[in-house]
């Protein structure tokens, strides 16, 4: 009986509509118009609904606005004139017809249009309907969505009429993969039609398919309940599969990060072979060197906030690999060849510049915001990606490339690796080493704070940041292979995608372990890592 | 016997025994003795105090075995005296028996508070105190001896074994936080009630331990001592200062290794037992790496191969640290941060390496013989 109801409701709106098609604009419209928005005034839930109804159908311009008024108790009306009006209190009165200012109007004498469940409801699918005609492609999709996940049969004949005016492709599709989902589960429907349906259902992989599948597997017998059957069966295969990818996804992402923070390690641990226990602190200066940035633009020149990390970046690199010059010039230079000693002062160093931080900037987490680029979401297949994820991949093959290229192909890195193999020859063929070691320690400093810039978006910037990642950036670097980028590469994606393949079966905490006690095993094995350099400046 | 070799017990060390003995003595008189409001009276939180120190010290003196002799440098000697901690913080636990909050006669606190039901099988045995001893010397030493064994058979030496002795401890101590393991979570072992039928907070306990503490080094010193000044420990020193050349010439490089390093652990391991007691609360937090490394910076302020002088810094250091945060807590990490780059730039030798270089300076220009290196 009430589904019967809920089907008049439907028809009535789809009669609207094919009235408001076929009615000639003028006065015909006008006046039925005035007669529906005169229900309104009518004080009674009865009548409000069936102009809901109506006025979804009407074709009148402003039926979308009065129906959102209605829906946030904005909409009044006036007992003796029978006229609505759209306005809250304090706001100037809106004629809900017209939309042009109602100055005439008198506010005392308005009373409310009151609303009730029915009403509501009656307002949700008018809504919908409307957002089904919208001449807007983005509010048809959503609603062509909406009514997918409602499956109100009531919305059939709409959604059925909306099918045979859409255009675009794509919204096509969904609107007949809601209809498709009301004929699935329509048990009046023929069996030819529903396995149709559930051919058409099948295309569409997100997770609410599989449970309307199995909706409509227990709403059937025989045929159609060993389509759904199969349908639903062959999607969850599918689901995990992508739950596969999405996995490998998310262990990419997070190995972009380890490698971003292990990078600049790779030169200076790797390269040089300087222990430097303060290169956590080099990230974290990178990240407050993108806050105070953004600040300064936030207040000097908001226009340009959106770009703000394409201006820390350079920045980060700038500041860091100035403060590791300095680091390499009053400390490092004279612990060359003693590493554990580096490694002391390094740590000292490391403890100097956190309270620094601390002293200047307060020890509370500072807010780095991300830019509009760099926000949402999307989905690819049955991956759902978020946009900084991506471009932290991005940035950190980036780095990875002109790290790599600067390495290879300037003399610059030339003589770097000069220095690296044989540090005598080189200084004999006339190249000054100390400049280069001061050079080589700001680069590899240069790209931890770079590596700051991007870890700035996904971690909490805090005088902390660098310590969480200097036993990961350690293990990336030894995992790999001292002395090599390429190990560098393949050590932190290898480790970020093992970390994310454990989880599930283990735990964050205990895979991280299992992690952590794999690599020492490792070493055990292959001391220098997976990549190891080979040849006589091995033991040098 | 060696002919030429140093004596057992240099004036540096019988200085060094002297001041642990009397300490020993004299400061629980100070503290139980003396009527309070006397000059000589010592407070009980300066007894729980000096006998953290001491602890440190312990454990200064068993990282300066591997480091300063055998050329070790351990990033996780935090690991074992965490461990030897642990051990001490469970027999402690079941001591409390049904006194805890909850009043349940056989669970922790903390265990009745995560609904479980028995005490897993790690706690087997802890209510015994020879058990639990036996624990705290068993525990590192074990765990010293898998990882030493690993690591000095493939040869993973200098940095990278401090990489992964770092990323040792590292994973204990995410392995301590997790509350499944049954340790406690990030809250650890605490509110402790008495230890061998004595209250942990009453004063002639903490005196007590305060006296242990300073015999356990005075002990530790002669064994660590008696190492170093043997063959043995000559050997250590070899590898220490030419390990493919005390390969070469037949010594079996690894096992010298790992003996020194499972000695070295069972005194990190004691010391951590005798501090539980004393500062009344064990927690994953003294697994951090930072624990670790500062252990590292008391042996280089004192002076590393030295054992008096790696004490010495730990107590230094220490002191330091104490006075600092008391007066100008802002201000300890870049003291703190001061002392590792000052220390490995201008004082390479520490604080007793350096004195030691002095006197033997003054002895050899008042024309005396050559006093032996360290």
């Amino acid at each position: 009986m009430k589904s019967a109801v809920r089907g008049l409701r439907g028809l009535a709106l789809i009669l609207g509509m094919a009235a408001a098609l076929l009615a000639a604009p003028g006065s015909a419209l006008a006046d039925a118009a005035d007669d529906i928005l005169a229900r309104f005034a009518t004080d009674r839930f009865a009548d409000t609904e069936k102009a809901i109804a109506d006025l979804a159908g009407s074709g009148l311009p402003s039926a979308s606005a009065i129906l959102e008024a209605l829906a946030a108790n904005k909409l009044l009306f006036d007992p003796q004139e029978r006229k609505i009006y759209i306005g809250a209190e304090g706001a100037p009165l809106i004629d809900a017809k017209t939309g042009a200012k109602a100055d005439a109007a008198d506010a005392a004498a308005m009373k409310r249009v009151r609303t009730n469940n029915a009403v509501r409801t009656a307002l949700q699918a008018a809504q919908g309907a409307l957002g089904l005609t919208s001449p807007d492609p983005v509010k048809r999709r959503s609603a062509a969505e909406a009514v997918y996940k409602a499956r109100d049969p009531a919305q059939r004949a709409g959604v059925e009429a909306a099918l045979a005016a859409e255009k675009d492709p794509q919204i096509r599709d969904i609107f007949s993969q809601a209809r498709a989902a009301m004929i699935a589960l329509d048990a009046q429907a023929p069996d030819a039609q529903k396995l149709e349906a559930i051919d058409v259902i099948r295309a569409r992989a997100s997770r609410d398919t599989i449970s309307l599948l199995s909706a409509v597997a227990n709403a059937n017998k025989d045929r159609v309940k060993a389509a759904a059957e199969e349908a639903s069966a062959a999607l969850q295969a599918r689901q995990a599969l992508w739950s596969h990818v999405q996995n490998i996804w998310y262990g990419l992402s997070l190995g972009s990060v380890l490698l971003l923070a292990a990078i600049g390690l790779a030169i200076t641990f790797g390269v040089m072979g300087v222990i430097n226990m303060a290169h956590g602190e080099m990230v974290m200066i990178g990240a407050y060197t993108t806050f105070v940035t953004q600040e300064w633009i936030r207040t000097h020149n908001p226009a340009l906030l959106d770009y703000s990390l394409l201006f820390a970046v350079p920045l980060a690199f700038l500041v860091t690999g100035a403060v590791g010059v300095a680091v390499e010039r009053s400390i490092i230079r004279f612990l060359y060849g003693r590493p554990l000693e580096t490694l002391l002062a390094t740590f000292g160093l490391s403890l100097i510049l956190q309270q620094a931080v601390r002293t200047i900037f307060g020890a509370n987490n500072r807010e780095v915001s991300a830019p509009a680029f760099m926000s949402g979401s999307f989905e690819w297949g049955g991956l759902a990606i978020t946009s900084g994820r991506m471009w932290i991949i991005v940035f950190a093959l980036l780095v990875f490339t002109a790290l790599q290229l600067l390495l290879r192909a300037t003399p610059f890195g030339l003589r770097m690796r000069a220095v690296t193999q044989n540090r005598r020859m080189a200084s004999a063929m006339g190249i000054d080493t100390n400049r280069v070691d001061a050079l080589a320690f700001g680069l590899g400093s240069g790209i931890a704070g770079v590596a700051g810039v991007a870890l700035s978006q996904i971690d909490n910037v805090s005088p902390n940041l660098g310590q969480s990642y200097i036993i990961d950036s350690f293990m990336v670097v030894v995992f790999g292979g001292v002395g090599n980028l390429w190990g560098t590469l393949v050590a932190g994606l290898t480790l970020g995608v093992a970390n994310k393949f454990l989880e599930p079966f283990a735990g964050a905490v205990l895979g991280k372990i299992a992690l952590l006690v794999f690599i020492i095993l490792f070493i055990q094995k292959r001391p220098r890592g997976l990549f190891a350099l080979k040849g006589r400046s091995v033991e040098a | 016997m060696a002919r030429a070799g140093p004596p057992f017990l240099d004036t540096r060390g019988i200085i060094f025994l002297a001041i642990l003995i009397a300490a020993a003595v004299l400061v629980p008189v100070m503290a139980l003795a003396m009527p309070p409001g006397s000059f000589f009276h010592m407070p009980v939180y300066l007894v729980a105090l000096f006998g953290k120190y001491l602890c440190f010290a312990l454990l200064a003196l068993a990282l300066d075995l591997v480091w300063g002799y055998c050329g070790v440098l351990s990033l996780g000697h935090g690991a074992f005296f965490a461990l030897g901690g642990y051990a001490m913080g469970m027999y402690l636990m079941r001591q409390i028996g049904s006194r805890g909050v909850y009043g349940n006669p056989d669970l922790p606190d903390f265990m009745v508070f995560l609904n479980w039901k028995e005490l897993p099988w790690t706690w087997w045995g802890f209510s015994s105190f020879p058990y639990a001893m036996m624990m705290v010397l068993l525990l590192p030493g074990v765990l010293a001896f898998a990882f030493g064994w690993f690591a000095f058979r493939s040869r993973v030496t200098g940095v990278y074994l401090s990489i992964i002795t770092q990323a040792m401890t590292y994973a204990l101590l995410l392995a301590f936080f997790r509350n499944d393991m049954g340790f406690g979570g990030n809250n650890g072992l605490t509110d402790f009630k008495d230890i061998l039928g004595f209250s942990v907070q009453a004063g002639s306990t903490r005196a007590a331990l305060f006296s242990l503490s300073a015999l356990m080094l005075a002990g530790s010193y002669l064994i660590a001592r008696a190492i170093t000044v043997s063959k043995f420990g000559k050997v250590l020193i070899a590898i220490r200062d030419a390990e493919s050349r005390t390969r070469f010439i037949g010594y079996r490089v690894e096992t010298y290794k790992l003996a020194v390093f499972v000695v070295s652990a069972m005194m990190a391991g004691a010391a951590g037992a005798l501090y539980v007691p004393q500062v009344g609360i064990i927690n994953p937090g003294e697994f951090s790496t930072t624990n670790s490394i500062e252990a590292v910076i008391w042996v280089a302020v004192g002076g590393r191969g030295t054992l008096v002088g790696a004490a010495l810094g730990a107590v230094v250091v220490n002191f330091a640290k104490t006075w600092f945060t008391g007066v100008l807590p802002e201000f300890w990490l870049f003291a703190l941060g001061l002392i590792f780059i000052l220390v490995t730039l201008f004082l390479p030798k520490g604080i007793v390496g350096t004195m030691s270089q002095w006197t033997s300076r003054e002895r050899r220009r008042a024309g005396g013989a050559p006093a032996a290196a360290e």
